[in-house]
């Protein structure tokens, strides 16, 4: 720093008189009320733009995942069963499925999320795969926090994320080329997050096909 | 500090209030520049290093960062210089803590509303800045001390040494560790990216590489210094 002190005229004595506990408590008061209401209205102003996001994150992640549908349902997981009718209190922690459409009317498949832990923290997929052969049409990561150039491959790297189209559920991650429709190679240096990709999508399709095939058998209702 | 009843404190009429710690008069200019060059917070104060290394590796967080932190600077600095007469100095701590919180909070959100995506990849960091000394660092040894229009300045200097140390950095790590600059790639597909560049590791080196520089250049002008009064300290 800056060496031997500079000398400054000497300060007057500090006069230290406390200040009242009413004082205190007032400043703090008034601090908090008025930081509470900034962060509320600004809160409030920004929320209509944080919604849209987080729906068109939703959006664009189902028509890549189901290769650009001309129009899809979404159906709701009510009480164990799907249902097109939107519940009363949905939000974003109510399962929903995306059942997809080409323009001929014929369904593609149908679109799902699901989230369970990578290398790191959670890894939030949406799935999209065709109910009735348990095919899948591809994946999209709505949420990641893996390494850095190494787990985070999983949602950069093409040549991993290309081999999904067309694999049949229940997967199998494996480090040489694979050899059957069930086999995805995983990526050199992040096996363990492209293991849980597996793992996730497993997960995923073996809950929700039995669900979606159940919606099919009760009709269109 | 706290306002002295001008009764007991009885100053010379026109005289400036004694502030002890207060920082030497300068223009508003000379704050700005002095935060971002001679005492630049991350390459010569070594503040905010959790920061530093966390979120620079590549130049679109570094820089979103470094922003979001030069926000939050400004505004705090504003309001804890406005207030400064009327915070007791019992409770100033927590009076400064709260209004940079308040100020974080409000960069965290309008992030959120602007680039989702930046705020995504930033994680924890952005509520972290109330963490960052930077910030506590110059609402009580500056802000604190001087009129609005200084504290402003300082906030503003300090902020852009910030960003630009950041964005140094960044630029560093994300050519070498990915091969682009801002996601845009530079080098083709052939390109081997150094990916421990993009981890922990690679934030240390580039910043150690950084601080040689600095330190480097400080020796050189120490340096030079010396030799043009030619005799005299050269026994010290």
């Amino acid at each position: 720093m800056s060496g031997p002190a500079c000398h400054v005229p000497e300060p007057p004595p500090a006069v230290h008189k406390s200040t009242p506990a009413w004082r205190l408590l007032l400043t703090l008061v008034v601090a908090g009320a008025a930081a509470g209401w900034l962060i509320v209205s600004v809160y409030n102003a920004t929320l209509p733009a944080v919604e849209r996001h987080a729906a068109e994150q939703v959006n664009e992640a189902v028509r890549q995942v189901l290769k650009a549908p001309a129009r899809w349902d979404t159906l709701y997981l009510v009480d164990g069963a799907l249902t097109s009718k939107r519940p009363a209190s949905v939000n974003a922690e109510t399962p929903m499925a995306f059942v997809g459409y080409d323009a001929g009317g014929r369904r593609i498949g149908a679109a799902i999320t699901a989230a369970e832990p990578g290398f790191q923290e959670l890894v939030t997929l949406m799935i999209g795969f065709d109910p009735a052969t348990g095919a899948l049409t591809g994946y999209d990561v709505l949420d990641q926090q893996e390494t850095p150039g190494l787990g985070d491959r999983i949602e950069s790297d093409t040549d991993f994320t290309r081999q999904f189209p067309g694999r049949v559920a229940p997967l199998v991650g494996v480090k040489r080329a694979p050899a059957t429709p069930n086999e995805v190679q995983t990526i050199t240096g992040a096996t363990i997050s492209s293991r849980a990709v597996v793992r996730i999508i497993n997960d995923a399709v073996a809950r929700w096909r039995p669900l979606l095939q159940a919606y099919d058998r009760g009709g269109q209702e | 500090m706290t306002s002295v009843p001008v009764a007991e404190a009885a100053p010379a009429p026109g005289a400036q209030e004694f502030i002890p710690g207060a920082p030497p008069p300068a223009s508003a200019i000379a704050d700005i520049w002095r935060g971002i060059g001679r005492e630049n917070p991350v390459l010569v104060q070594l503040l905010g290093m959790c920061p530093t290394m966390a979120v620079t590796n590549v130049l679109a967080n570094g820089l979103a960062m470094g922003l979001a932190t030069t926000f939050v600077l400004v505004g705090s600095g504003l309001f804890v210089s406005l207030f400064r007469k009327y915070i007791a100095n019992e409770v100033r701590i927590t009076s400064y803590i709260l209004i940079i919180a308040t100020f974080v909070t409000l960069a965290d959100m309008l992030l959120a509303a602007t680039f989702p995506d930046i705020r995504k990849a930033l994680g924890p960091f952005i509520p972290l800045i109330v963490a960052n000394c930077l910030l506590l660092g110059r609402a009580e040894a500056f802000a604190a001390k001087v009129p609005v229009k200084r504290a402003v300045a300082d906030g503003l200097g300090m902020g852009l040494g910030f960003t630009l140390s950041l964005s140094m950095l960044s630029t560093i790590r994300e050519v070498l560790g990915k091969g682009s600059i801002l996601g845009h790639p530079l080098f083709g597909p052939r390109f081997e990216p150094w990916v421990f560049m993009m981890l922990p590791p690679g934030g240390f080196l580039a910043l150690g590489i950084a601080l040689l520089g600095v330190a480097y250049v400080g020796e050189l002008r120490k340096r030079r210094a010396r030799r043009a009064p030619v005799a005299g300290r050269v026994a010290a």
